[in-house]
């Protein structure tokens, strides 16, 4: 762990990304310019004047202009628009005055790595502490021109203002008077929540949206230098395997191909690390690719060769059908299923998912006089500087992670094996000659860190009423931690958090297990993990649950949840919850919450006056938010059916750029009926049979209804994870309103499989 | 090879079995044209061939030679195309990548049909992905830049 952000003067120059000052001057269309001109190359490191730098993160010059360091990754959750008006509300900013560099991977930023949807819920007390001492230091300073107390004050546009006189000074006009006064350390006033004028606004702009449109926003292959070589690599296609022989000579024939470099193979556990193989470097993209192609390669699989997809599906299916570790134990189940009026039983498999980023993986990189630079579309800086300084026997400092703009990331670009790739590429052709390491599509959906490929089975016991009076949930999954240590083969607590341990539940008995699912490839985080296929197994068996009742599935959820209240430990049968790292007083298991979004997006959905409409309902709870989907499905004469209108509610706590909230609701949406309807990587003796997006198969326009509805709680409570948490009930409200319609219980994902489309 | 880019004549020498992707991106630095996928299946490539939309990724280069070739950085000066504008007003971009391929799909369709039907759109944008899940603001912003309803998100 990383600590928290601290109140500093100290080193907010220092490491200032290069990476994305070219965009905050929009307008370089780059049209018709050749290769390596000025436009197209980042800038140096800008020095930063005297001024007011109360944080790592703040600066202010001394004509006032105000510098507000991003140091999360923009990846499309819409951090760089978000968290600089937080800051800028506090210290009472004009926005037209605030820059927005990107930070390079530094650990005076605290906790850079943009991953669990964590960047405004685990920092937002930081910003807005940051943001107030910069206000309180900027009055001060005005108070004492004007002999005012300072309590009098405050602060609005760039400016000053004593509140009694109406007297105003700009920013500018004292930012060097309180560049003396010390930082505030304690008794840190934050404005009321009503002040934040900003964050009140509903449309706020996108700060890089004019460079999006125009094609000028630098993505990770986008930056060029002079001379710069372009390599492929060819990677062992099983995990484990390695390079036993090639012939270079056809590759090297190819003209524009400069030379081959064996890349360093890997040893388990794999961690980040690259996977081996031989780069192709070439002139350009092209040259590198055709090498490639023209190579020869004899690979050893290594031990992994055996892994099937269909026959691994079936070990995670009896490896359910026994005991495994129990994790959640309340009552007495055993007891309560012998007495039971009816027990509902149901499995659910869920295959390997690959995060399929809009942008592969890329990145560039030069080596020079001890040093290497790279520029990354990096969900992780810091761990990728701590990983190249590693492979290639350098201290941190001699180590620079630039963070372009990420063409989406959902976890896999959290992994630093495609920086250190180019790195290591760049240490061997050395001289300071700048190499991008350039993955195909293909490379991306091979050589992935998938999502747990996972089964459960889910029993219920019920009593003449139709209660829920016992729960049995197991779970087999493939476990993050076997990136990491290869022993581990069974999910733990810190697993089955999403979505097994947390669940609020009515019922008085409740067990939760474990089971083995042994490890054949690398396993990573997919946008909300496990919620993935924990939501859906847990929201379609509510719906099982309701249907062999025979009664409404809406009123079924809030049954089965039970009344508002927040869940102890002991009423959750744990001994302790990880809790996504968020103390459980401040977040707790809120089944009120969970209640009011299901009541909120039921009522906009019209769910009890529904009549002929075809809907489906589930709901979750992860990263600490709240989440409820009503999906409405119609017949369709070629595709079984079609999703005519989602309708999506979330509590999330405070939000800060309820514009971009919206946008995550609609693109979670969007990626999880995509997950649902196509989701899936499988295996054919230890290689992934998917080859590109013919056969992984996303979500494109005809997919998503044309009627989309967002709503978002209004709440002044602690913010909670925003990017994530609209993916988990997506999968089941769509299998819930799939039945509705077809009667058609669909129990594995992807649907498209069973239904045929 | 002679190629009209963006509206200047440029002399290319490239292997003419090279994608217009790459002479794009890595000869003439126009990197606002995107790779994601290598074979017309993700439409992150899309640029305009004598007016028509075309994947650059699988558009080689003997099939570009004489011809004119418009890409993002050609679409419009300084972001003024309706289309750019629209994308703004609505805040359709989330992680930007595709974006540029899209608004050139658009583009395209707007320039045959300027009142597109929702059919039209489906069936237009079918080959542009967009993974963060944009889609129902790409539909409103056409719809706002065509001046039609629906426009709004």
């Amino acid at each position: 762990m990383t600590p928290p952000l601290k109140l500093s003067r100290r080193g907010f120059m220092a490491g200032l990304g290069a990476g994305l000052v070219v965009v905050m001057t929009p307008g370089v269309a780059g049209a018709d310019e050749p290769s390596g001109r000025a436009g197209t190359v980042p800038p140096p490191e800008k020095k930063l004047s005297d001024g007011l730098a109360p944080h790592v993160l703040i600066h202010i010059a001394l004509d006032g202009t105000t510098t507000i360091v991003c140091h999360r990754s923009e990846m499309g959750q819409g951090i760089r628009s978000s968290l600089p008006v937080l800051i800028g509300d506090e210290i009472g900013a004009d926005p037209s005055r605030v820059v927005v560099p990107q930070a390079d991977g530094d650990k005076k930023y605290g906790d850079q790595n943009t991953d669990g949807s964590s960047s405004i819920r685990k920092q937002y007390d930081d910003y807005r502490k940051a943001g107030a001492a910069t206000r309180m230091m900027l009055i001060a300073a005005a108070a004492k021109r004007w002999k005012v107390k300072p309590e009098t004050c405050t602060t609005e546009n760039h400016f000053v203002i004593h509140l009694p006189t109406k007297r105003t000074v700009p920013f500018a006009d004292v930012v060097a008077d309180a560049a003396k006064l010390p930082v505030p350390k304690q008794d840190i006033v934050l404005r009321p929540i009503a002040e934040l004028k900003r964050v009140a606004d509903d449309h706020l702009p996108l700060i890089d949206g004019t460079a999006y449109v125009m094609g000028t926003a630098q993505f990770g292959a986008d930056i060029r230098f002079p001379d710069m070589l372009v390599a492929v690599i060819a990677r062992p296609p099983v995990v484990g395997g390695r390079l036993v022989k090639y012939d270079a000579t056809p590759a090297l024939a190819v003209s524009g191909v400069k030379k081959l470099v064996d890349m360093p193979t890997p040893k388990p556990p794999w961690l980040f690390q690259p996977w081996g193989g031989v780069a192709i470097v070439a002139d350009n993209t092209w040259a590198a690719l055709k090498g490639r192609a023209a190579l020869k390669v004899t690979w050893d699989h290594g031990p992994n060769a055996i892994y099937n997809s269909d026959a691994f599906r079936e070990q995670l299916l009896a490896s359910v059908r026994a005991p495994g570790t129990k994790y959640r134990d309340l009552g007495d189940i055993d007891a309560a299923f012998a007495k039971a009026a009816k027990t509902v039983e149901a499995e659910y498999v869920v295959p390997h998912l690959s995060q399929n980023p809009m942008e592969p993986l890329v990145a560039v990189a030069r080596f020079d006089d001890g040093r290497v630079e790279v520029w990354a579309p990096t969900q992780n800086p810091q761990q990728n500087r701590t990983d190249v300084a590693k492979l290639l026997g350098l201290t941190e400092e001699k180590v620079t992670i630039h963070v372009t703009f990420l063409g989406g990331g959902f976890g896999r670009k959290s992994k630093s094996d495609f920086v250190v790739e180019a790195a290591y590429l760049a240490k061997e052709i050395g001289g300071g000659r700048a190499v991008r390491v350039q993955w195909t599509r293909e490379d991306d959906l091979q050589h992935g860190y998938y999502n747990a490929v996972n089964a459960q089975r889910l029993r219920a016991a019920l009593d003449e009423g139709g209660v829920v009076m016992a729960w049995h949930h197991r779970t087999a999954f493939t476990p993050i931690g076997s990136t990491f240590d290869v022993s581990i083969d069974t999910p733990a607590a810190d697993d089955l958090q999403q979505g097994v341990t947390d669940v609020a539940l009515a019922a008085p008995n409740v067990r939760a297990e474990a089971c083995r699912a042994e490890v054949h490839t690398r396993i990573g985080w997919y946008r909300s993990v496990y919620n993935i296929f924990h939501a859906f197994a847990v929201g379609s068996f509510i719906d099982e649950i309701a249907h062999a009742r025979g009664a409404d599935p809406r009123q079924v959820w809030l049954d089965v949840i039970g009344p508002a209240r927040k869940l102890s430990l002991a009423e959750l049968g744990i001994p302790k919850l990880p809790n996504y790292g968020e103390k459980l007083d401040k977040h707790p298991v809120d089944a009120g919450r969970l209640r009011n979004v299901i009541e909120r997006v039921t009522e906009m959905s019209n769910w009890s006056t529904r009549k002929g409409r075809m809907l489906g309902l589930a709901a979750h709870r992860s990263f600490v938010a709240y989440t409820a989907v009503v999906i409405s499905v119609v017949p369709d004469p070629v595709r079984v059916f079609r999703i005519d209108e989602t309708w999506i509610s979330m509590d999330a706590g405070m939000v800060i750029n309820k514009d971009r909230v919206h946008a995550q609701l609609q693109g979670g949406l969007v990626m999880g009926i995509s997950n649902a309807l196509y989701g899936g990587v499988t295996m054919t003796n230890g290689a992934t049979d998917q080859t590109n997006f013919r056969d992984a198969r996303v979500a494109r326009m005809r997919d998503v209804p044309r009627r989309i509805h967002t709503d978002i709680v209004a709440s002044n409570e602690a913010p909670c994870g925003v990017g994530e948490p609209p993916v988990p009930p997506v999968s089941a409200a769509l299998a819930n309103a799939i039945f509705a319609l077809t009667k058609k219980r669909l129990r594995e994902i992807p649907f498209a499989k069973a239904l045929h489309t | 090879m002679k190629v009209k880019i963006n509206g200047v004549e440029k002399s290319l020498d490239v292997d003419p079995e090279m994608p217009l992707l790459w002479a794009l991106r890595d000869v003439l630095g126009l990197t606002g044209t995107k790779y994601g996928c290598g074979e017309a299946l993700c439409g992150a490539c899309t640029v305009h061939l004598d007016g028509h939309a075309v994947r650059s990724c699988v558009t080689p280069m003997r099939r570009v030679d004489g011809h004119a070739v418009t890409t993002i950085e050609g679409l419009s000066p300084d972001g003024s195309h309706p289309l750019q504008e629209a994308w703004l007003e609505v805040r359709t971009p989330q992680c930007g990548f595709c974006q540029t391929g899209q608004i050139m799909t658009a583009a395209a369709l707007l320039a045959i049909k300027p009142k597109p039907t929702d059919a039209d759109i489906d069936q237009s944008m079918a080959g542009n992905i967009c993974r963060c899940g944009t889609y129902p603001r790409i539909r409103a912003a056409i719809k706002k830049a065509a001046g039609i309803d629906g426009g709004d998100q």
